[in-house]
């Protein structure tokens, strides 16, 4: 059926070179494996920015008063920091890395349907990220925040068009990714793979697919209106001239919301790929997972007002988004049981990859339920804008999908370089940054709750406690990422050989060769029982 | 996949399209003119709506292509419609 795993007569997708040298081997080759190395590379140094970032902030705040760095900086290095890592990082993040490099191989095709435009995504991809971080450089730093809103982004004199044209051209890497995952999945399932044979990391990336085709664009084209705005004095948003400020914020929202289900769905799906695996039990509710990964990519479209509770919106809108918020809460909390149904009674080993997801659980869980106290009306007048909010959707989008990226890493690592890492560091880097996580992002609920406002450099007196267990809460952290770092880059050379199937996974990638043959498959493999079966 | 859907449309009918897309554009602006209250974005978005599907339909060969694609578009229109009604949640009760 397949290559035989451990047949060792087969060229890797590694040592395939297409007759090209050094660096060509990489940026010309059009495998779906090496482009999504591509954006692995490319990714962890930009996150190695944008964590760098992150930590300088949190060392200002470790003290009152001006620490590190004044006003200005710290505007624009919060403003960076959250383009580098929603633009740059989370919402490519597993469908470009993983996605790339796994969906294929999950469902029987030697690539994706349009491997070239797959090429050329990433090197749009390159571009949009030099555009934001040149927008560095010059005037200064954007200081806008990442959410670029109307009317002070058309206002400041600082680098605001290179961050936003450099966003809008980073959404059309994203689009041209989701549009070849929809037709790899519609066209390319081996034979044998209905719909509900398909596991469960491809549906996510088909539900997010669709979200990064139809909503990508009005991020697009909101931002081109900002540029408008700057450059000729329109007046979309500008209350002086007829317009609405918080039409932007409409408009903006009604793109990153769903960008929030972009970053969370691919999590969610590799979730549902590792923890089958090490309870030796089949998931549990495959159909309902699928049905509410849909339901959320759905009516994910429809709840963005939530970012917006306090920006003037009419008493109906409030009302309909409150409860739509409410809504979407359902399907996630689906995933939840149906995971944790699934360890229910499984013979659980606990390896590391197990343990990043039993930790995404357990954080995305916080981060979902602080996400009801910012769904309802009251509650979120109390702590929007406070570091109430910073917490929750750094417990969503870093715990989520960061703690899922991270375990998908080390879950795919020994089939992705054929090479097996130190798991004693690994778990000691888990540990490190699980610990340093919550001791970073816990206390922000308390001090948002204290009415701690973010987006300052400065605070009171009586926040100092908070944050100062905070600050070092972040230096654990980057401690835990810094070993994860090493050992990882390290093990991709040298570590230990590791067979084909290492956690005895039931999935195709897990029936071919570490790492991948070049065409992934000798003969398209045919499928004839559903996933996760374990025998 | 065999293509079986082939269909060659006449330059007349594109030159007819190109025509009526420029009279709605016309009738877009003109309608400016007339104090249609908060009615007017209803109208404008009507009108653009006509032209897309002209656009769809002809030009991008819609009209003639499998029927799959035809309930694909109009599925993508109606969210981006539920997507405004929702949006006007705020602007007409405000």
């Amino acid at each position: 059926m397949t290559a035989s795993p451990e047949k060792k007569s087969y060229k890797s997708f590694l040592e395939e070179d297409g007759g090209r040298k050094g660096i060509f081997k990489w940026i010309l080759s059009t495998d779906h494996k090496r482009i999504g190395l591509l954006y692995l590379y490319s990714m962890m140094a930009w996150f190695i920015i944008g964590v760098t970032l992150g930590l300088l902030m949190k060392l200002e705040l470790i003290a009152p008063g001006e620490t590190l760095m004044g006003p200005q900086s710290y505007n624009a290095t919060f403003t960076v920091h959250g383009v580098i890592m929603i633009f740059l990082i989370v919402i490519p993040g597993l469908p470009a890395v993983f996605g790339n490099f796994m969906l294929p191989i999950q469902i029987g095709a030697r690539d994706v349907a349009f491997p070239r435009l797959n090429l050329l995504s990433w090197y749009i991809y390159v571009l949009g990220s030099i555009l934001v971080i040149a927008s560095l450089f010059g005037n200064g730093a954007p200081d806008t925040g990442w959410t670029f809103y109307a009317p002070y982004s058309f206002r400041t004199g600082t680098n605001m068009l290179p961050a936003a044209l450099g966003a809008f051209v980073l959404g059309f890497s994203s689009i041209l990714t989701g549009l070849n995952f929809i037709v790899t999945i519609h066209r390319m399932r081996a034979p044998g793979m209905t719909w509900l044979k398909m596991p469960l990391f491809p549906w996510t990336l088909y539900g997010t697919a669709w979200i990064q085709l139809l909503a990508t664009p009005i991020v697009g084209i909101t931002l081109l209106m900002v540029a408008g705005e700057r450059i000729l004095n329109i007046g979309f948003f500008d209350p002086a001239k007829g317009g609405d400020p918080i039409l932007y914020q409409h408009l903006f929202w009604i793109y990153s919301h769903p960008a929030v289900y972009i970053m969370i769905l691919p999590a969610m799906g590799a979730v549902s790929e590792i923890i089958p695996t090490f309870a030796r039990k089949t998931i549990f509710g495959y159909r309902a997972i699928v049905i509410s990964t849909l339901a959320i990519a759905f009516v994910g479209y429809f709840v963005w007002g939530h970012h917006m509770f306090t920006a003037g919106m009419s008493g109906t809108a409030l009302f309909a988004f409150s409860i739509l918020t409410f809504l979407v809460a359902i399907p996630s909390a689906v995933k939840v049981f149906n995971w944790i149904a699934t360890m229910h009674k499984g013979s659980i080993f606990t390896e590391v990859p197990f343990q990043w997801a039993a930790s995404f659980i357990f954080v995305f869980m916080v981060g979902g339920l602080t996400g009801l106290v910012l769904g309802a009306l009251a509650t979120n007048v109390h702590v929007h804008d406070t570091h109430f909010v910073v917490a929750h959707f750094h417990f969503i989008v870093f715990g989520g999908t960061g703690f899922a990226f991270f375990g998908a890493l080390h879950y795919w690592f020994p089939k992705i370089f054929g090479r097996m890492y130190d798991r004693s560091w690994a778990q000691t880097g888990w540990i490190f940054f699980f610990l340093g996580f919550l001791t970073l992002y816990g206390p922000m609920f308390y001090l948002g709750i204290k009415g701690m406002p973010r987006r300052y450099f400065d605070y009171l007196e009586e926040f100092h406690g908070g944050n100062i267990i905070s600050s070092l809460g972040a230096l654990v952290m980057v401690t835990g990422f810094v070993i994860i770092l090493i050992n990882l880059v390290k093990s991709a050379r040298h570590g230990e050989k590791a067979p084909a199937n290492p956690w005895g996974g039931t999935n195709l990638e897990w029936r071919i060769p570490s790492p991948p043959p070049v065409e992934n498959f000798e003969e398209i493999p045919v499928i004839d029982k559903a996933t996760y079966k374990f025998d | 996949m065999p293509d079986s859907t082939h269909h060659t449309v006449p330059y007349r009918t594109y030159a007819l399209i190109l025509v009526l897309l420029l009279v709605l554009t016309g009738i877009s602006v003109a309608v400016t003119q007339i104090e249609l209250t908060k009615w007017s974005t209803l109208v404008a978005l009507l009108l653009a709506g006509i032209k897309t599907s002209l656009v769809m339909a002809i030009f991008m060969h819609l009209k003639f292509d499998q029927r799959i694609f035809r309930v694909m578009a109009i599925l993508i229109i109606l969210l981006l419609g539920v997507v405004m009604v929702v949006t006007f949640l705020d602007y007409l009760f405000r």
